[in-house]
């Protein structure tokens, strides 16, 4: 057993070496190849961008030199995970990967997706809009089609109408959180009242941030609001009272702070659907 | 001192108190809801076969070695059933494996034997079952990797201290893994080098 499990974890991380980088994901399109001029990848960002806003879904085009050693199908499911497109719960995200140099394509399908573009419609996709125009070198042709195509395949499907604002959703139990963690702060403070600075807002800030992580069921805003009422708490440590009653506060704050930064970044993200291999893989 | 001291009994206190027992719990469940998704798409794969194997058949009625190959594969799967409670089981585990690598490489024979009909390879009902095949193949590769990964975490928290007196007192054992030695065999997916020309007779 202990022998197996080592080996594991040197073929895995062998296998992580001469593994490609997944780059970041910053737009629809991300054209590491420099084969589409900004004008073609504009257009195909806006179409993308539209598709998002009228049915939700995150189609995202990534076009690389190489997978390496490694198959497309497996670098797909690689950048699937690391991009997370699509929503989370209704997994309506697609990938369409072309490695340039392997003349290898593939259209990873994200899992609530599946339905609407089987493989064999993935493999169509390729077959019969990407290929035919990737071997006369038009790869903005091509990607157009197939997105186009694509675009067909989902708005057939229904889904959930896409959410106003971020799609990325997931804060639902925020706002009730921040409520709570405030109420169990007011609580704390007067329990504790008789405490030192120092460990009354260790004190508040943990509670609240304990109360914001049950509640919200995010684990990173109970985090943030129970780090920010500690370092508060501390830094609060000379000036007594005021201050500590400045940490109280503090610690609910760290959760409001965290549905600013995490969610309000601006550009485009993952809105954390899932894959699990659907789709199709092909040359060229 | 006093208030740091305090500070550190309160971030201490829930790593003391916690034997693991939860954590065990919702790992268990991981790495059955993984298994799940392993014998699923295993499943869907066994689903595939009768349908490819009549589509193949309409254009190459003679290759009949092959069919029984796969038909046979076919029906050993179907004996061999794995739940997730027998994952403590290696030597079923490894059956189990045996059974469907045994499927595996009949497909690719199968998939490898349609090559030398171009007239097969033209009709679309093949290409979308070929697509499918492949599709399902990429599915089990996945569900398999997350499946090890899942189970591998499994293991070494309930191998690590102090969970293990943990799962010692409840009877939590470490679960058998897809070997990685047999990985390469196994997984060889029924897709076909193209560059090499389909060998005109069957073993």
């Amino acid at each position: 057993m202990i022998p197996r499990l080592g080996l594991v974890a040197v073929v895995l991380l062998a296998a992580q070496g001469d593994r490609q980088s997944i780059p970041p994901l910053a737009a629809h399109v991300t054209d590491l190849t420099g084969t589409l001029n900004p004008q073609q990848q504009q257009t195909l960002e806006s179409d993308l961008t539209a598709l998002e806003t009228a049915k939700g879904s995150q189609v995202g085009v990534l076009m690389v030199r190489t997978t390496g050693a490694e198959d497309i199908a497996a670098y797909g499911i690689r950048v699937a995970d690391a991009w997370k497109l699509g929503r989370k719960g209704t997994d309506d995200g697609v990938i369409v990967i072309v490695a340039t140099e392997d003349r290898r394509v593939r259209i990873e399908v994200g899992r609530g997706l599946e339905g609407a573009i089987p493989d064999a419609a993935a493999a169509r996709v390729i077959r019969e809009y990407i290929a035919p125009r990737f071997r006369e070198n038009d790869f903005y042709g091509g990607l157009r089609d197939a997105v186009g195509a694509l675009t067909k395949l989902i708005n057939d499907e229904p889904l959930p109408a896409p959410l106003s604002d971020d799609p990325t959703g997931d804060g639902n139990g925020i706002m009730p959180a921040l409520g709570a963690a405030w109420f169990v702060a007011l609580l704390l403070r007067g329990i504790f009242g008789r405490l030192p600075g120092a460990p009354r807002a260790g004190i508040v800030g943990l509670g609240s941030g304990a109360v914001a992580w049950l509640v919200s069921g995010l684990m990173a805003v109970g985090v943030g609001a129970g780090l920010i009422g500690l370092i508060l708490g501390l830094l609060g440590r000379g000036s007594g009272g005021a201050f500590a009653r400045r940490g109280g506060w503090g610690g609910f704050g760290g959760g409001g702070g965290f549905g600013g930064g995490g969610f309000g970044g601006g550009g485009f993200s993952g809105g954390g659907g899932g894959f699990s291999g659907g789709g199709a893989s092909g040359r060229w | 001192m006093r208030p740091t001291g305090l500070l550190v009994l309160l971030f201490l206190a829930p790593i003391l108190t916690g034997c693991g027992y939860n954590t065990i719990q919702s790992k268990d469940e991981g790495v059955k809801a993984a298994w799940s998704e392993v014998l699923n798409q295993y499943q869907r794969r066994a689903d595939l076969v009768p349908n490819l194997v009549s589509t193949v058949k309409g254009y190459a009625a003679h290759e009949e070695e092959v069919f029984i190959k796969v038909a046979e594969a076919r029906a050993s799967v179907g004996k061999v059933v794995l739940t997730a409670e027998d994952l403590n089981d290696e030597t079923k585990l490894k059956q189990f494996q045996a059974a469907q690598g045994e499927l595996s490489s009949a497909l690719s024979r199968l998939m490898a034997v349609s090559e030398a009909y171009p007239q097969l390879k033209a009709d679309g009902l093949f290409q979308n079952l070929q697509a499918q095949l492949e599709g399902t193949e990429n599915r089990v590769t996945v569900a398999r990797n997350r499946s090890i990964q899942v189970v591998q975490e499994y293991n070494t928290y309930v191998r690590s201290f102090p969970q293990n007196l943990t799962a010692k007192i409840f009877g939590y054992k470490t679960k058998a893994n897809f070997s990685v030695e047999n990985e390469k065999e196994i997984s060889t997916a029924p897709t076909v080098d193209f560059s090499k020309p389909a060998p005109a007779t069957t073993r």
